[in-house]
C-alpha cells in the first residue's frame, strides 16, 4: 500500500507522518497533497481564533465533545507560537484537551508557527487538507488571533468563530485588531464574568454599524458561552452559518475565495523571495547611498523596486 | 532524512502531582530549540502513546516521582512498539534507582535522568540520540536500542 492509500484507509500513523511531510513543505508535500486533492473538500472547516487567555482551547474541547456526541469524527490542528529567540515551541493544547484528545474519534495535531514568514499560512491549511482527505467530518483550526498571519489562516475556514472574553477590553480594541472583520460568529466566553452582557451588547452595536451586505447577507451573531459548562450556543450559531453557506452555492464561492487567498499569499512570498535573492547588489547599492545621506529610504525603495521589476 | 526541529512529547503519567520537573524540562527543551508537546498531569500510557503517534514525535519524555516507573516505562515502551513507534526514543526522569535504570535500559528505554541533572545535558542527549535515530530510519535499519 502506498502512503496515500494508507492515509485514505485510516492508518493514523501514516496520517501523522504525512502531516510532518506537509508541515515541512516542498516537493514531497506537494506530491502527497496532489494525490489526495480529489478527496479534499468533504469535511467542514471551522476556524477558532482570538487573543490569548480567552479560553479558546477549553471552548474547542467543548465543541469537540459536541461533535463527537453527534457521531462525527473530528480533526484538530492547534497552532502555538514558535519562540523567535530559540526556534523552539511549547505546544500546550493537548494539556487543555486531555480527555477529548484521548478519544479514538479525534485526531489532534499541534503545529508551531516556526520562523519563516508565511510558513504557517501555508502549512496550517495544508494540514487541514490532509485531515480532510483522511476522512474526518469536522475540522477545527485553532490559532491565537494576534498577528496578521494567524488571522489570515483562520479566514481560510468555512466558518470563523472569533472568541473574546469580557477581559478582552472594549469592542474598539477588538475592532482595532482586525478580528471583527473575519468573524462569522462572535463568541464572548467566560460569560459568568462581570461585564459579559455589556461587552456582548457593545459588540452587537459595533456590528450593526458595519454597512454593506444587502439582501440575504450573513449578519455575524454574538453568542455568550461559559466553556466550562459547554459550547452549545457557539455550536448552534456555527451550524446556522453553515446552513446559510450551503445555500445558493455560497460554500463553493467561499472556498474558492479561500483558495485564491492561499494562492496569492504564497505566490507573492515565493516570487518576492526569488526576486530579492537575485537583487542583493541593487539593495546594497541603495543602502550605501542612503547611509551616505544621498537619498531617503522611501526613495531607495522606489528606485530598487523599479529596477528589479521595471 | 527527516529534518526540521526535534519534536518531543513531555508527559506525566500516573497519579503523583509533582509536575514542576516536567514543566522545567519542557521549557528548557523549548529554549534549546525543540518543539515540545506538553500533555500535563495524570496521563495514561494509552493517552501518551496516542499523542506520540498523532504528533509524530522523535522522543517521549516521562516524568515519574511516584515509584511506579518500572510499570509505567515498560507499559509505554510496549504500547509504542505495538503502535509501530519502536523508533521513538523513550526517555525521562524522576526518582529512579540505578538498578532499575539498568533494567529499563535493557528493555529498550533510553537514558533516565535524576534530580540535579543540568538541563543542558538533557538537550544534548536528545540532540545526539535523535540525530542517530533519524539517520537509522533513513538506512531502513532495525529500530535502534537506547
Amino acid at each position: 500500500m502506498t502512503e496515500t492509500q494508507s492515509i485514505v484507509a485510516g492508518d493514523r500513523r501514516a496520517l501523522a507522518r504525512g502531516l510532518t511531510v506537509v508541515e515541512a513543505g516542498g516537493e514531497e508535500a506537494a506530491a502527497l497533497l496532489d494525490a489526495l486533492r480529489a478527496r479534499t473538500g468533504r469535511g467542514r472547516r471551522i476556524g477558532l481564533t482570538g487573543p490569548p487567555g480567552v479560553g479558546k482551547s477549553t471552548l474547542l474541547a467543548a465543541l469537540v465533545r459536541l461533535e463527537r456526541a453527534a457521531g462525527r469524527r473530528v480533526g484538530v490542528v492547534a497552532v502555538d507560537p514558535t519562540s523567535p529567540f530559540s526556534g523552539g515551541a511549547l505546544l500546550g493544547d493537548r494539556h487543555r484537551m486531555a480527555v477529548e484528545a484521548a478519544d479514538e474519534g479525534v485526531f489532534l495535531r499541534s503545529l508551531a508557527t516556526r520562523g519563516e514568514p508565511g510558513g504557517l499560512a501555508r502549512a496550517a491549511p495544508d494540514a487541514l487538507d490532509l485531515l480532510d482527505a483522511a476522512g474526518f467530518d469536522t475540522l477545527f483550526l485553532e490559532t491565537v488571533g494576534v498577528g496578521q498571519t494567524e488571522i489570515e489562516v483562520a479566514s481560510t475556514a468555512d466558518s470563523v468563530a472569533v472568541v473574546l472574553s469580557p477581559e478582552s477590553g472594549d469592542a474598539v480594541q477588538a475592532m482595532k485588531a482586525g478580528l471583527l472583520e473575519i468573524a462569522d460568529v462572535l463568541c464572548v466566553n467566560k460569560s459568568d464574568r462581570e461585564g459579559a452582557a455589556a461587552f456582548a451588547g457593545d459588540l452587537e452595536a459595533m456590528l450593526e454599524l458595519r454597512t454593506g451586505g444587502g439582501e440575504g447577507a450573513w449578519v455575524p451573531p454574538v453568542v455568550r458561552t461559559d466553556a466550562r459548562v459547554g459550547a452549545e450556543p457557539l455550536r448552534d450559531a456555527l451550524e446556522r452559518h453553515f446552513v446559510w453557506l450551503s445555500d445558493e452555492g455560497r460554500l463553493a464561492g467561499r472556498r474558492r475565495r479561500g483558495v485564491i487567498a492561499r494562492l496569492s499569499g504564497q505566490v507573492a512570498r515565493r516570487v518576492a523571495r526569488r526576486l530579492l535573492d537575485r537583487s542583493s547588489a541593487i539593495l546594497a547599492r541603495e543602502a550605501d547611498a542612503i547611509c551616505r545621506g544621498e537619498r531617503s529610504v522611501l526613495r531607495g525603495v522606489a528606485r530598487a523596486a523599479a529596477e528589479i521589476l521595471p | 532524512m527527516r529534518s526540521g526541529p526535534i519534536r518531543v512529547l513531555v508527559a506525566k503519567p500516573g497519579l503523583d502531582g509533582h509536575d514542576r520537573g516536567a514543566k522545567v524540562v519542557a521549557q528548557s527543551l523549548r529554549d534549546a530549540g525543540m518543539e515540545v508537546i506538553y500533555t500535563g498531569l495524570r496521563q495514561t500510557p494509552e493517552q501518551i502513546v496516542k499523542a506520540a503517534l498523532e504528533e509524530d514525535v522523535d522522543a517521549v519524555g516521562l516524568s515519574i516521582h511516584s515509584g511506579a516507573h518500572m510499570t509505567l516505562f515498560a507499559r509505554v515502551k510496549r504500547l509504542l512498539d505495538e503502535a509501530g513507534l519502536g523508533h521513538v526514543l523513550l526517555t525521562g526522569g524522576g526518582i529512579i534507582p540505578d538498578a532499575d535504570r539498568e533494567t529499563l535500559r535493557a528493555a529498550g528505554v533510553g537514558e533516565l535522568f535524576g534530580p540535579g541533572t543540568p538541563t543542558a545535558a538533557l538537550a544534548d542527549y536528545l540532540r545526539s540520540e535523535v540525530a542517530r535515530r533519524r539517520a537509522c530510519a533513513e538506512d531502513g535499519g532495525a529500530p535502534p536500542t537506547g
